[in-house]
């Protein structure tokens, strides 16, 4: 239906850009320089208002259409057959089965009237909205014909519409966040009508694929979250000790030591170590990290899991490394060589300087790559899905297997789900704590940033 | 401030040269720090990309032999009707056994005929079946029919499975029943010991337990004859890796030998990794679909952000007034970049497949999803390349009458293409590997077809490494290394190409 | 040009502006960058066909005055202009007013040469293009040939026209950016310090372009030197501190300054 209505809009949009263009040349005759605007913008002028005419009405048309035409396929069934949601869905596929001519098995007399009702209401609606768009777009266009005057400001109308798209496309990062933010808070606050709050943040246990159905009464799912945060709080700590020294070291060596030859030589190598997909971090750590630890362990006599939280973290630690160093590396460079100079003049070796001098002034900016770089860990999933393991433990030991809120949330969502489930949707509550636990650590150290730029500005 | 102090002689840095020289080696010790860093960066890297190669190259390539098979008239078109559709139905998987059976005439019992028609790969009548149905002038003669090897031979062929070595037997051996098992008995020092295989007359023994000259072996595959042979007339097989680490037990692995001994079995490039779709069989996995879900998913992901992208740029930079909102935008961007991205995912699920009922598994969602994700990184590189075109260009258009909308979109806007082309391709690399979200929104089915539109269901690179990861086949190991090969590849280029636009269109002013 | 508004002028006021038809009127003219306070009550009459320079020190606000005869000034958020200033007797700063239309009326020539990184011949077409000057190719090439002409740059360049404009010389680009301005065909011609970056040579034959193009245009030239003004210029004005101090017959400001600060100016007392 929308391929149609939307071919019918480009050729009117099409139309009107050249009916209006053509008008205004004729308005224009032989005197050039007499009309406001050039005549292509007459034409952008009409073909703009033929789009928003025909978009408002399939935006506010199209949800309608389809609203009218599911009503009067369901209008065939008994009201109480398809009160529920699940039904609802079961017999809108049967229908369009059919219409298909892909049903299996026979059709009952019920669902073939339903098929009637649905597929002429499908007709109608298609034919409905097609010509309504089309009279709309002609209205529009025959409108526009006769407001082209020599005076007629059609770039500036034209331009101001542009303006209006732009600001559109800029409120989509908005939209996103707001859809983040509601599609996640919405689905948590449905986890905690059936889960109490209290009990998921402090509770010491999680084992949600327990069966959560009301009528098996007793093998209610633990969903306490501490195990999960423990889990990746130790796989953040491993690959911040992995991350921490070799990121600040490798940035100070760059700032501070590294010739430009160098320089042009080790930057790509932190940009390749970037750009690598986590998936591939992932495999490595699975299938190469992780069996190499263990079998370390296991000649020392240490009982290690084969999914380590040690493997797991090592390799995230080597995934973070390039954030580490470039942020410092840019704070380190921020410093004022003012400061550097009157560290030198003292007669202060240039580790000296960077100890006490470079590093104190920078700290700021340091501490805020550490958050972005924790943020990044704590918000990585592939490496963890397949390194890390599922059993939530309440350890920390770094050779025990552990799991974190990223796995947890993978685990839960893919494969079947039923939707309505504490199961499925504890997920969600999960990727609420991860959403605002991250953005928390982003926000205070882009902020902690800015204060440092601004006083060295 | 004592008297003391003032009236002492004043003291200079040089006076305490063994401060100095110890200060000089924390100063050369700190510098090492910072080399190691970098240098344990780097070996990390050389050492990941050194893995994949190795696990991967194998997964380019694969065994096949070349057998001469009859194609006979009678189980494949009896009708002679020349019928594509005929054809097709035709029996192509026992010619195939019969020429594989006829390779190892000796072989007779029912359940040893088995095992080795197991090294065939269950895709080996496909392939023929193929070969036939687009040449049927082939029906009725005596074809050279390659035919693909299991994914357990082709590893034991790639040396995956165990190192082999032989060793030509020295002076004469003879070997003797003795009940179950046979006797060995060699006129030479005793060169032999447990595990190792003894072949003669086409036949072979596995030394169980050796003791002084005297070996009790037993049967592998039946000799010919139990005549003695001289020295040149028969060898050790030694094995590296015991039987029961194996998946490729010995009589398997006997026969495998033969094959290669005989030349029939070689090594080819395996097109069918780039040309199938994925397959429970791993020698006949490709990753020719979950490549076109990546190409569909980015086209999507491309066609949208690009334009949005560089709207709000565009925005951003020159038209909006400086107020809380865009305020608010600018936040909301820097912010948005950083969020995880199987947040972005949950965004998907709950928004386009449950609340606007797209459907799962199609690259359009997957699009959608990326799209929201890059979105921010296209943003802030655009805006820095349209910052980075002098303001006197956009006052000059300005001078000379045009609006500031033409002096942008004439002039402004093309000088700041190549830096949002390179930002562009950055961020299409970022989705090309991003694995998570696509996760979400259930692309990680198992999915055998090629996908053909936006809608069908898919699964992308990233996915199909990650599933693959997951199975026990060592097989698919390799395949999954093959396929992050491919990955980086992809990246690769994608990177290079960005590096060779910025070059080749920056613009000092 | 009949509907030139000729307001009555006081015997007071500068020959130049007595013996021309008034072009830019300014009354009261207040210029404010967020806080700072760039021009301070300024009142001028700007005569046409002739050359006024306006001089004085760095930041004295001769440029920002010169930038809100154009509105140039709207494109920096902060910058905010009250007062009247009228071209023709008409408001430019009235609401109905074309911000798009009033710069293709009024040229500007920067400081710096500003082509635009496309061929010779599409920086002089641009302006046209856009206000829908030609009709047809032909049309658009005689007026980039005209201006060309005009800007004394063609014969330079007649062979070349598809190369860049940015591999003209530092001379030759400033003329490109004269032929573009003059090529929308405006009444006005802003000069800002435009021969700043260039060297003598090149400086003196822009200055010759600009006393051959008085004749039909009205030019205002922002300059730093005060040699330049007394060559190019019938009237010039003396800013110091956003305040107009003088304005005169060229001949008077340099002759016979009635201001202390401007005599102290031109003596090189400050600057």
């Amino acid at each position: 239906m929308s391929g149609t209505y939307f071919a019918l809009m480009a050729v009117l949009v099409v139309a009107a850009f050249i009916l209006g263009a053509q008008r205004a040349r004729g308005v224009r005759g032989d005197r050039a320089g007499m009309l406001h605007s050039l005549p292509a913008y007459h034409g952008l002028y009409i073909a703009a208002a033929v789009l928003t005419a025909m978009m408002a009405i399939f935006v506010v048309g199209a949800p309608l259409a389809s609203h009218y035409v599911v009503s009067q396929g369901l209008g065939a069934f008994d009201p109480s057959e398809v009160a529920e949601q699940l039904h609802r869905d079961a017999a809108l596929r049967d229908i369009q089965n059919l219409i298909a001519g892909i049903y299996q098995g026979e059709p009952s007399d019920k669902l073939k009237a339903a098929a009637a009702a649905y597929s002429s209401a499908s007709s109608l609606v298609f034919w409905g909205l097609n010509i309504l768009g089309v009279l709309a777009g002609a209205a529009v266009i025959f409108w526009g014909l006769g407001r082209i005057t020599p005076e007629l400001r059609a770039r500036n109308q034209f331009e101001r519409f542009v303006k209006y798209v732009l600001l559109a496309c800029s409120g989509v990062a908005v939209l996103t966040t707001i859809g983040i933010v509601l599609s996640v808070v919405f689905e948590a606050m449905h986890f905690f009508s059936k889960v109490s709050p209290i009990d998921f943040l402090f509770g010491l246990q999680w084992s949600p694929q327990t069966a959560m159905r009301a009528d098996q009464v007793g093998s209610s799912g633990a969903f306490g979250i501490v195990p999960l945060i423990a889990g990746t709080l130790l796989i953040t700590v491993i690959a911040m000790l992995v991350a921490g020294p070799l990121g600040l070291f490798s940035a100070i060596y760059m700032a501070e030591y590294a010739t430009p030859r160098i320089r042009s030589v080790v930057k790509p190598i932190l940009e390749i170590l970037a750009g690598i997909p986590t998936v591939v971090l992932g495999f490595f750590a699975a299938l190469t990290v992780a069996p190499l630890i263990r079998g370390w362990g296991q000649s020392l006599g240490l009982d290690v899991a084969s999914e380590s939280a040690l493997a797991a973290g090592l390799v995230m630690g080597m995934m973070i490394i390039p954030f580490v160093s470039s942020l410092s590396d840019d704070v380190i460079n921020a410093v004022p060589q003012s400061l550097r100079d009157g560290s030198y003049a003292m007669g202060a070796t240039k580790s000296e300087t960077i100890k006490k001098v470079v590093l104190p002034a920078a700290l700021p900016g340091i501490v805020s790559a550490f958050m972005l770089a924790i943020s990044r860990a704590v918000g990585e999933t592939m490496i963890v899905v397949m390194a890390a393991g599922l059993a939530a433990n309440l350890t920390f030991n770094p050779l025990a297997a552990v799991t974190t809120v990223t796995v947890q949330i993978k685990t839960l969502l893919v494969g079947d789900q039923e939707f309505d489930s504490a199961k499925t949707l504890s997920a969600f509550a999960l990727g609420l704590v991860l959403f605002f636990f991250t953005l928390a650590l982003n926000y205070i150290a882009l902020k902690i940033v800015q204060k440092y730029r601004e006083q060295y500005d | 401030m004592t008297d003391t102090a003032i009236s002492a002689a004043p003291r200079r840095a040089s006076d305490n040269s063994a401060l100095v020289a110890k200060r000089y080696r924390s100063e050369r010790r700190f510098k090492l720090y910072g080399i190691a860093a970098i240098a344990v960066t780097a070996v990390f890297l050389v050492l990941l990309f050194a893995d994949i190669l190795v696990k991967g190259l194998p997964a380019f390539f694969e065994h096949r032999m070349t057998l001469p098979v009859s194609v006979s008239q009678e189980a494949i078109d009896p009708q002679n009707s020349k019928d594509p559709k005929v054809i097709r139905t035709g029996d192509f998987d026992g010619p195939i056994r019969e020429a594989f059976r006829a390779m190892f005439p000796d072989v007779t019992s029912r359940g040893d005929r088995k095992k080795l028609l197991g090294l065939l790969s269950s895709g080996a009548a496909d392939d023929f079946r193929a070969m036939v149905v687009n040449n049927p002038s082939l029906i009725g003669t005596d074809a050279k029919v390659p035919v693909l090897l299991s994914d357990d031979a082709d590893q034991y062929l790639k040396g995956r499975q165990t190192g082999v070595e032989k060793i030509q037997g020295q002076g004469t051996i003879a070997a003797s029943a003795d009940g179950e098992k046979f006797k060995l008995m060699t006129d030479k020092t005793p060169v032999l010991t447990a595990g190792d295989i003894v072949r003669l007359n086409g036949g072979a023994f596995r030394v169980v337990s050796a003791d002084n000259g005297a070996y009790v072996a037993e049967q592998v595959l039946a000799p010919k004859s139990l005549d003695p042979a001289n020295a040149g007339a028969w060898d050790i097989v030694r094995f590296t890796v015991t039987e029961h680490n194996r998946r490729i037990d010995d009589q398997e692995a006997l026969w495998l030998e033969q094959l290669k001994e005989k030349g029939v079995a070689e090594n080819g490039v395996a097109w069918r990794f780039f040309s199938s779709g994925d397959s429970r069989e791993p020698e006949l996995a490709g990753i020719r679909g979950a490549l076109t879900g990546s190409i569909l998913t980015l086209l999507v992901t491309l066609f949208l952000c690009l334009p949005i992208g560089v709207a709000a740029a565009i925005y951003l930079e020159e038209f909006a007034p400086k107020n809380r909102l865009t305020q608010l935008i600018e936040v909301n961007i820097n912010n948005l970049a950083a969020v995880p991205s199987i947040v972005f995912g949950l965004l998907g699920l709950a928004m386009f497949l449950n609340f606007f009922g797209l459907p799962r598994s199609a690259p359009l969602v997957g699009g959608l999803v990326l799209a929201l994700l890059v979105l921010p990184t296209i943003i802030i590189a655009s805006r820095a390349a349209l910052r980075a075109v002098p303001p006197s260009i956009k006052e000059a258009a300005l001078g000379v009458g045009a609006s500031h909308q033409q002096a942008i979109f004439h002039h402004v806007l093309p000088l700041a293409m190549p830096g949002i082309m390179t930002g562009t391709i950055i961020g299409m690399a970022h989705a090309l590997g991003e694995t998570a979200p696509l996760l979400m929104i259930g692309m990680v089915a198992f999915i055998v077809d090629v996908p053909g539109g936006f809608t069908d269901a898919a699964t992308a690179l990233p996915i199909q490494i990650y599933l693959w990861s997951d199975l026990p086949e060592i097989a698919f190991q390799s395949k999954t290394a093959g396929a992050i090969i491919v990955l980086l590849v992809f990246l690769f280029v994608m990177n290079a190409a960005a590096i060779l636009l910025r070059k080749r269109f920056e613009r000092r002013w | 040009m009949d509907t030139m508004i000729k307001t009555p002028v006081a015997d007071s006021a500068p020959r130049i502006a007595r013996e021309r038809p008034l072009k830019i009127k300014a009354r009261n003219v207040d210029v404010y960058y967020g806080e700072k306070h760039a021009i301070n009550d300024l009142s001028i009459d700007i005569p046409d066909s002739a050359v006024s320079a306006f001089i004085g020190p760095s930041g004295c606000g001769k440029s920002t005055f010169l930038r809100s005869i154009n509105r140039m000034n709207d494109t920096i958020p902060s910058c905010r202009v009250t007062g009247n200033i009228e071209i023709d007797g008409r408001d430019i700063y009235d609401r109905g007013l074309d911000v798009v239309q009033l710069r293709a009326r009024i040229g500007m020539v920067f400081q710096k040469p500003n082509p635009f990184p496309k061929s010779i011949y599409e920086n002089v077409a641009y302006g046209p293009r856009i206000h829908g000057f030609a009709k047809n190719k032909t049309d658009l090439e005689e007026i980039v040939v005209t201006s060309l002409k005009k800007a004394g740059l063609f014969e330079e360049v007649k062979d070349r026209l598809d190369h860049s404009g940015t591999s003209l010389s530092g001379g030759q680009q400033q003329r490109l950016c004269i032929a573009r301005a003059i090529a929308v065909n405006p009444e006005v011609i802003l000069m800002d310090e435009p021969c700043s970056a260039l060297d003598p040579i090149a400086t003196a034959r822009i200055e010759e372009l600009i006393d051959e193009l008085r004749q039909n245009f009205c030019i205002v030239i922002v300059t730093h030197s005060m040699q330049q003004a007394a060559r190019v210029s019938q009237l010039t004005a003396f800013f110091h501190l956003g305040n107009l101090v003088e304005v005169g017959d060229t001949d008077d400001i340099f002759t016979a300054p009635k201001d202390k600060r401007t005599q102290d100016y031109i003596t090189g007392r400050f600057g």
